[in-house]
């Protein structure tokens, strides 16, 4: 019992979890067993915790993402702003303000939205990869101006739709589950699959530790790099369908609004190194519903919205001097008595 | 070989500068040409009475990015610094009493920033991400109505001006604000303390490449921590200057405020990578940022424009800046 125990909490994701389920059991105790309710209301499932994974799901789907980019060693600070271009496009297109000719069909919106946010992040890739602009630098450029595109687009409006096609893609159920969370499970699997079975996510831990020395054992770093922004890009582009189909309209301003941070967030929480290499995507996936859960929990308790970012700065500052090498140090010599102390017992 | 590298860098800044001046020149000479009443120093004015605060906080920017560092908290601090000199004066502080206490947080927000980022190798973006969150959250913590100002002295800055007249003719008519003059002083002290001091020197070593910086003995941690302190220094400062300039504090002001100073930087001729920059060239970015502002506002556009063309403006910079770096790499491959 003792060994396998051991065995889990030296995985990656084993802390993680447990800090979600502590945070979990916390609202249950505050809110007196009023958190863990569930009532089931025209076949729908309904209740706190589901609350947190359906409004968790663009945090969980953009923390996929960015760990990826992380784990090169990069950053993507766009992800907000590229949300709030593909909820543009999409809801301009459903309310015929753009692209008439389309009838306002929501596939087509949504595939025109994804579109637009795969040629962001390969914008952010070619500026990266093969201009070698640092990332943080490079993916600001496209922070500012995305949401300049996306008020061009909407021509400075919050564009409203009418269309339960749409709002679906936020507020359908489908089993039961909220339909976010099917959006999330393909995505995120499918990224985990592409990691985990394939030599890509190997490849890319490479590149996250030494991007030269990678090069020169014939790994196409640029490539890798190109695809990876890509990816998020694209992901952005789902979690702003969905962020606009939840409030049933595309407000350019505020969608997606410093959600680059909790996406950072949530990936640091989850134990990755933010300098690159290794990385885990389900850690990632529990980072993020911490920061939810963080998020809803404080609201729950009352506390002013306003201080959970003062939070979040905190919590981000001691989780990275956490993983700093230097702070290690200043712990090693007791863990090394430690572990001495270890070896005689056995 | 000192003196070949020293020739290659004052070279590749001269370039910059030089695209960047003539640039400027022939905006205001498009712009005069295409608009009525454009031509006129009340235009030319105008633009440094309505950027100083983005100049100050871009020329403390640029000792930052000279380290090789970056530092994106500075739109935070100015805005954090006009709530909470506006939430100060509200409650009855003097503003000399204020105005130091906002330069302190700043400076001390700054070395604190330095600090993680010397002594943890934490990465400069992350730390300085966390650094905007949290002033972003305390703004909101102080107020998150928009507080105005109405004490005197705050006042006699924000409306005090010197009238400048040249002639008869509206287009010699202009005015400048007092608080401009904080600008120049702010930018003829910084041109001072990297052109002529020891300090300033070893910023730019510091930039060049860390590790000979401290094989030759310099103290690269007071060096780091001072160009992060110095960023939030200018950043508190540039608040203050704002307050004067809008006499009001809002926590949601000034969003992407830190992608101006930065590409005012840039296209001023500031590397990225550290090591190359002038605070001159930085003012003549910002002054590029202000009269692009003028040709939008005169075309009648979206100001969404604004942003648009200088994020295309930073990346035209940022790829001119590429090409002469691999040009220079290969050079030395050559030699």
């Amino acid at each position: 019992m003792k060994t396998i125990l051991n065995k889990w909490s030296k995985n990656q994701v084993f802390w993680p979890i447990v800090i979600f389920l502590i945070i979990l059991l916390f609202n249950g105790i505050v809110s007196k067993g009023e958190f863990f309710r569930m009532s089931i209301v025209d076949g729908h499932l309904y209740g706190r915790v589901i609350d947190i994974f359906r409004n968790g799901s663009k945090l969980v789907i953009l923390a996929a993402g960015m760990t990826m980019v992380l784990a090169t060693g990069g950053t993507d600070i766009s992800v907000g702003s590229v949300m709030a271009i593909s909820g543009a496009i999409a809801c301009s297109i459903v309310d015929q303000r753009i692209l008439p000719g389309l009838g306002g069909n929501v596939g087509a919106a949504v595939i025109i939205a994804v579109i637009a946010g795969i040629a962001c992040g390969l914008w952010n890739g070619l500026l990266v990869a093969k201009i070698k602009i640092q990332p943080i630098v490079a993916t600001m450029i496209l922070l500012v101006a995305g949401r300049g595109i996306a008020q061009l687009i909407t021509n400075g409006k919050i564009v409203t739709v009418t269309s339960d096609a749409y709002y679906f893609i936020n507020g359908g159920y489908i089993l039961g589950l909220p339909f976010p969370l099917f959006i999330l499970i393909f995505l995120v699997g499918a990224l985990i699959l592409f990691t985990r079975k394939t030599a890509f996510g190997l490849l890319l831990e490479s590149v996250g530790c030494n991007p030269l020395a990678s090069k020169f054992a014939g790994i196409k770093v640029d490539f890798m790099l190109l695809g990876i922004y890509t990816i998020s890009g694209a992901f952005a582009a789902v979690a702003g369908l969905i962020e606009s189909a939840g409030i049933k309209g595309a407000d350019c301003n505020n969608a997606g609004l410093n959600i680059e941070m909790d996406a950072i967030l949530a990936v640091a929480i989850g134990g990755t190194n933010i300098m690159g290499g290794r990385f885990s995507i389900p850690a990632s996936i529990a980072g993020a519903l911490i920061v939810q859960g963080i998020t809803t929990s404080v609201l729950a308790l009352g506390v002013p919205a306003a201080y959970i970012r003062v939070l979040k700065a905190t919590l981000i500052i001691v989780i990275c001097l956490s993983q700093s090498g230097k702070f290690k140090e200043l712990f090693k010599s007791r863990k090394v008595s430690n572990q001495r102390g270890a070896v005689k017992e056995q | 070989m000192n003196k070949t590298n020293g020739k290659k860098k004052f070279h590749i800044n001269n370039i910059s500068l030089i695209i960047t001046i003539s640039l400027f020149i022939v905006m205001f000479v498009f712009g005069s040409v295409k608009y009525d009443n454009f031509l006129s120093i009340s235009t030319f004015l105008n633009i440094f009475n309505d950027n100083a605060y983005l100049m100050i906080a871009g020329i403390g920017v640029t000792f930052v990015l000279i380290t090789g560092g970056i530092d994106i908290s500075i739109s935070s601090t100015v805005a954090f610094t006009g709530v909470f000199s506006a939430f100060l004066l509200e409650k009855g502080a003097p503003p000399f009493v204020v105005i130091p206490l906002l330069l302190i947080i700043g400076i001390l927000l700054g070395a604190g920033m330095g600090a993680l980022i010397h002594y943890f190798k934490m990465q400069p973006f992350i730390v300085t991400l966390a650094g905007m969150f949290l002033m972003r959250g305390l703004c909101v913590v102080i107020s998150e109505a928009s507080i105005p100002i109405s004490d005197p002295f705050f006042k006699s800055m924000a409306l005090g001006k010197i009238s400048i007249k040249l002639g008869e003719a509206k287009a010699l008519n202009g005015k400048i604000y007092y608080y401009v003059f904080i600008l120049l002083l702010v930018l003829l002290v910084a041109t001072y303390v990297l052109k002529g001091t020891r300090f300033g020197r070893s910023i730019y070593a510091l930039g060049g490449n860390e590790q000979s910086a401290a094989l030759m003995g310099l103290n690269v941690a007071k060096i780091k921590i001072s160009a992060y302190a110095i960023s939030g220094f200018c950043a508190a400062l540039a608040g203050i200057v704002f307050s004067f300039y809008t006499l009001a504090g809002y926590g949601l002001q000034n969003m992407g405020m830190e992608l101006d100073a930065l590409s005012s930087a840039v296209i001023g001729g500031t590397l990225l990578t550290g090591g190359v920059g002038t605070v001159v060239g930085t003012t003549f970015g910002a002054m590029i940022q202000g009269i692009i502002q003028n040709i939008v506002t005169y075309q009648n556009l979206n100001t969404w424009w604004t942003k648009v063309t200088i994020a295309g403006l930073l990346c035209f910079f940022i790829v001119i800046q590429r090409i002469i770096a691999i040009r220079s790499e290969k050079a030395k491959g050559k030699d």
